[in-house]
């Protein structure tokens, strides 16, 4: 193992290998299409074209589309080689997110179905 | 016996001299450790995420968020904040070239387009309080503003430590201390912007969607 191989194969987040010049037409194409996915979620939010209950879900997709957007263009992590440590800390950091809020909703809607009274147990306390 | 004894100091030296050799330099440590930092701090918002995602519907009768919410003023700090995200890129590029002037430009931009996001939340949460709608109205209240207001506290943070950075800038240059706290920096500000869509996602647009 060389020095040389050491640098290549370690890159800090937010650095980019591009050329400075280069650089600035990435932060610019992340510019343009964060500021489309964004106009896209607001018209999906306002517009009566698209079925309602579909609209959460086409928020939390084009939500994810823009998260990816600023990771790849704002804070240039990609994956390659001298990313793999800043690739692999952020997919732990996805599983955990992930994890807490699908499991928090999952757990929290099947507690209020099984938690809502029905109707005998009503008329029960009613009785009493 | 002896030749293990013999080969041992041998072994420890290629060791050293190897994890020298595939030593990080220090910028690439440091902004990995803020990396890991700034992961866990999404962690934390995804369990306020959650907690509001939960929350949304206890409304104890009182106002929604289809009432509460106004379109055009999520609007416009969206804009703030993912224009203050891009020219914090630009100063990235000016402080990796050296243009001090630049720096600051792009600096006083960020700064001001974040402290303008900052305003118009402030206002948006004193109109809320003296419509009725504050924290201890409904559970699902006291979600909103602990997880909106979590945000713009962030956001509060990262203004002062762009204050900060720019007189270090001031004071001592681009030397290599002062570059590693303007990346971490940096991260730290599309981090926000990051969280920043999942909320008007989530809170804002779902919350008024039909």
């Amino acid at each position: 193992m060389s020095a040389t191989t050491a640098t290549t194969y370690d890159r800090a987040p937010g650095d980019s290998k591009a050329h400075p010049r280069s650089e600035a037409f990435v932060y610019a194409i992340g510019l343009l299409l964060a500021i489309v996915l964004t106009a896209t979620s607001f018209w999906v939010a306002n517009t009566s074209a698209l079925w309602g209950p579909g609209v959460p879900l086409g928020l939390a997709v084009l939500a994810i589309a823009q998260m990816g957007v600023h990771v790849v263009f704002f804070l240039h992590i990609t994956t390659g080689p001298d990313n793999t440590n800043n690739v692999l800390a952020l997919a732990f950091g996805v599983l955990i997110v992930a994890l807490v809020i699908a499991g928090s909703l999952w757990i929290m809607t099947n507690l209020n179905s099984n938690m809502m009274p029905s109707m005998d147990m009503m008329n029960l306390h009613g009785q009493r | 016996m002896n030749a293990a004894v013999a080969a041992l100091p041998m072994r420890h030296d290629e060791l050293i001299s190897a994890l020298d050799a595939r030593q990080a330099p220090k910028r690439t440590v440091v902004a990995f450790g803020f990396w890991v930092f700034l992961l866990s701090d999404i962690v934390m918002f995804s369990a306020l995420f959650a907690a509001y995602a939960v929350l949304v519907h206890a409304t104890a009768g009182g106002p929604t968020g289809a009432h509460l919410f106004d379109q055009r003023n999520v609007a416009i700090e969206t804009a703030c904040l993912l224009l203050s995200s891009y020219t914090c890129g630009l100063m990235t590029l000016s402080i990796g070239s050296r243009r001090r002037g630049a720096t600051y430009l792009f600096a006083a931009v960020t700064f001001v387009l974040g402290a303008a996001f900052l305003a118009l939340e402030i206002s948006e949460f004193a109109s809320m309080v003296a419509h009725g709608a504050a924290p201890q109205r409904s559970a699902f209240l006291s979600a909103f503003f602990a997880l909106v207001g979590c945000h713009g506290l962030h956001v509060t943070a990262g203004l002062l430590w762009l204050v900060v950075m720019m007189a270090q800038v001031q004071i001592r240059g681009f030397v290599p201390s002062v570059e590693r706290r303007l990346l971490c920096f940096s991260l730290f500000w599309h981090a926000l912007d990051i969280i920043w869509v999942g909320l008007f996602s989530v809170v804002y647009l779902m919350g008024v969607a039909p």
